[in-house]
């Protein structure tokens, strides 16, 4: 039976059919959905931790412990999971082992553009690529099965394009996977320098042996075309050039690393200009070029950004299909906070104030984008709170105007430690903790302090203001966003304190199935006096019609932030 | 014979889902099918893009610049902006909706006027579909994109009948008589024009 499946669904599916019964994950676009999907499948057990580096120890344990298990992350996420994936890389495994890491080339959603290989060389860790939804789930089988052949953990590398993109996808059987029986091994699974030394030659010798295992694996392969273009690509980069130059002869590399040099060799002497076409980092190219191989890549291929069938026809063959071109000036379409969301009370404050807001990752990192405009910086998962100690430290002036904004997922992912930082040096920073009782940007998780696992089954509520106590933080208070005057005084009392500061800014996300607005507000023009204060709240339901604002009725929600700035009281319920 | 489409909007319009009913009509139909999506930040709002692809092998799921058969657009200034996608004598279809993006609220540019007219004067055939007021009259204003499928239909070498067996596997069940309606209404505007 053929099914139409994201790259993601497909990734679970091969999970399913290769036995994996333990997947633990944090969510990230573009992986989320892997995971999601896995939840689905009764025979396995799927969550989300914490952070990665958390889901990726999980995963260790159960492999350890005999079970086949996956962990599944954005390439970002990769970092945070960098510490026990680097030595798992040692110990190897023992019911396989698979790290899904989902790249990011143009940035759709994330804060850098790095190229998961560059750590998985780092980590002597070897390298999967798909390109379609049929190889997301036949790869993720063969992950499983060179875990437990090559005794290592096995990176499935995705990008963005292969992640979201449907194709169809034959489903087979799962095959019936037992456990495998435990066995107490200190010299592999304790890695102490006398135990990890050894197990450093062993990993070494790994790879010489899957290398020499890719010189002949069905997933690097060779499709003669014409003889004068020759094309080395992988995963999504693969089916563009595929696209714009057809009849081209084609190395096809399924593992990306390590690499297959007799194979690339062989390829590069039957034809006569050589190119390497692989998104952001050169890794394929520059390793042609050390086994002495001319090859053509980045000096007409950039390292920035994804590719596309144009931008490889243009820069190999010299040919723009486009026809129509875009001249006019338009307005850009940046993403922006949904209607009714309840970040947009707690930027408007701190825009007020005009304090410095060491800002996170998420659905408020938005804040930072016109007409808000009141996050100040923005560098990865939990910063915000290290960061806001840093700034008082560099000049304790930053105390009474600086704080740190991040979300209730991003506050337990890595918002902890630096709280804990703050209370130990006896810093002075304000935490405000927007707990809207979701992971909204990646599309709505449950997470520790929703109060349900990602089954759906009710679980223990991590509890941020016990939590915060336990630190021993003891300025600790409870504001709604929506209360617009409350959540000033609040902001302003805790950043004069010479104490650090937790205000948690408790409203639900507005997208969240519970949550009722009472619909669509409008504004009197009679009562209407132009002053446009509506409009500073930065609400995509709120436009300019004559110079007057209007509520467009398709996009509001009736959340009332907008009442509560309008002095003439002029927006009311729609009559 | 492959068909590239690209589904253009702002993120929230249902975009997703219409690409997902256009590519389960062409897998019925018997083609090989990629569909694009967009997830994350793009969706809370911003200018969104996906890609349907169908025929008899398709390699990448992303629709080349000058190489789409039809845009389907759920808002003015989408349809605009990716113009650059379409191939000679390719056909946009258009909700005539237009939603100010966050430039044009804060006053720091217009909102572009003649919009339709600046793409005819391009020689593009345009048709332009009243979704929202389908919508309504089918029950939900979530319906634009059903109504804007049943536009495109009307248009399709796929027959209707497949369009509404893909409905079927698509939404809910709940609200497929909705949809069922919106569909038919966009798919007789879409005959008219």
């Amino acid at each position: 039976m053929k099914k139409m499946m994201l790259g993601n669904e497909a990734v679970a599916r091969g999970m399913l059919e290769s036995g994996i019964s333990v997947v633990s994950s944090y969510p990230g676009t573009p992986s989320t959905e892997i995971t999601e999907f896995a939840a689905k499948y009764e025979e396995i057990y799927a969550e989300w931790a914490p952070n990665e580096k958390v889901a990726v120890e999980v995963a260790i344990g159960a492999s350890i412990a005999g079970a086949r298990a996956a962990a599944c992350m954005k390439h970002v996420g990769f970092n945070v999971a960098a510490d026990p994936a680097f030595t798992v890389s040692y110990t190897g495994v023992n019911g396989g082992l698979v790290f899904c890491v989902a790249d990011d080339p143009g940035l759709h959603s994330s804060q850098n553009e790095q190229d998961t290989r560059r750590l998985a060389v780092a980590a002597k860790i070897p390298v999967l690529e798909p390109s379609d939804s049929t190889e997301c789930k036949e790869f993720t089988k063969l992950a499983v099965s060179l875990s437990e052949q090559f005794d290592t953990p096995v990176i499935l590398r995705l990008s963005t394009r292969v992640a979201h993109s449907q194709s169809l996808v034959e489903l087979c059987e799962p095959t019936p996977y037992q456990r495998k029986p435990y066995e107490k091994n200190p010299g592999k699974y304790v890695m102490m320098p006398g135990m990890a030394k050894v197990r450093h030659s062993f990993v070494e010798k790994r790879l010489k042996d899957m290398a020499a295992w890719a010189e002949t694996a069905p997933v690097n392969r060779i499709e003669m075309g014409d003889t004068k273009i020759g094309i080395i690509a992988s995963g999504i980069a693969y089916e563009y050039a595929k696209e714009a130059v057809p009849n081209a002869s084609f190395l096809k590399l399924g593992l990306t690393y390590p690499l297959c040099a007799d194979l690339i060799k062989d390829f590069a002497s039957k034809v006569e200009k050589l190119y390497v076409i692989e998104e952001l980092e050169p890794i394929t190219e520059e390793f042609c070029k050390t086994l002495g191989i001319s090859v053509i890549g980045k000096e007409i291929l950039s390292l920035e950004g994804e590719y596309s069938t144009e931008l490889i026809k243009k820069a190999i063959l010299g040919i723009d299909d486009t026809v129509y071109t875009q001249d006019d000036q338009l307005p850009i379409r940046p993403p922006i906070m949904c209607p009714g969301c309840p970040h947009r009370g707690a930027h408007y404050v701190l825009k007020k104030l005009g304090v410095t807001v060491n800002g996170d990752i998420g659905c408020y990192t938005l804040g930072a984008l016109p007409p808000m405009q009141s996050m100040d910086t923005c560098v990865c998962m939990g910063a915000s709170v290290s960061m806001v100690h840093g700034f008082g430290l560099a000049d304790p002036a930053f105390n009474k105007k600086t704080v740190a904004i991040l979300g209730d997922s991003t506050f337990i992912h890595s918002g902890i430690t630096p709280l804990i930082n703050i209370l130990y040096n006896k810093g002075v920073g304000t935490v405000i903790i927007l707990h809207n009782s979701i992971t909204g940007m990646t599309g709505d998780q449950q997470n520790t302090t929703t109060g349900y696992t990602l089954k759906g089954d009710a679980t223990n509520i991590i509890s941020l203001e016990k939590l915060c106590e336990a630190i021993g933080v003891k300025r600790i208070r409870v504001e709604d966003p929506f209360d617009l005057q409350g959540f000033e005084k609040a902001v302003k009392e805790e950043i004069a304190a010479e104490e650090p500061s937790v205000i948690i800014s408790r409203r639900p996300c507005a997208l969240l199935k519970g949550v009722k607005f009472p619909g669509p507000i409008s504004i009197d023009p009679n009562k209407c006096i132009g002053c446009k204060m509506c409009m500073k709240i930065g609400c995509p339901a709120i436009v300019l019609k004559n110079d007057r604002p209007v509520i467009d009725s398709t996009l509001c929600n009736g959340c009332g932030l907008c009442k509560k700035v309008c002095k003439p009281n002029a927006i009311g319920d729609n009559k | 014979m492959e068909k590239n489409i690209i589904i253009v909007g702002v993120g929230g319009q249902g975009t997703l889902l219409a690409s997902r009913i256009l590519g389960a009509a062409a897998t019925l139909k018997g083609y090989d099918v990629k569909v694009s999506e967009v997830h994350g930040m793009a969706q809370r709002g911003g200018s969104v893009i996906t890609y349907v692809k169908y025929g008899q092998k398709v390699h990448s799921p992303i629709v080349a610049k000058g190489t789409a058969d039809l845009i389907l657009a759920f808002e003015m200034l989408e349809g605009f902006r990716y113009l650059p996608y379409l191939k000679k004598d390719g056909v946009l279809i258009v909700n005539n909706q237009t939603i100010d993006p966050m430039p044009v609220i804060t006053g720091a540019m217009k909102y572009p006027e003649h919009i339709v007219e600046k793409i005819e004067q391009k020689n593009i055939r345009v048709v332009c579909v009243d979704a929202l007021s389908k919508a309504i009259e089918a029950g939900s204003t979530k319906a634009v994109n059903v109504a804007l499928i049943g536009s495109l239909a009307a248009t399709s070498p796929i027959e209707k009948d497949i369009f509404i067996q893909a409905l079927k596997q698509t939404v809910p069940e709940k609200f497929l008589d909705l949809n069922k309606k919106a569909f038919e209404l966009g798919y007789k505007t879409g005959t008219e024009q």
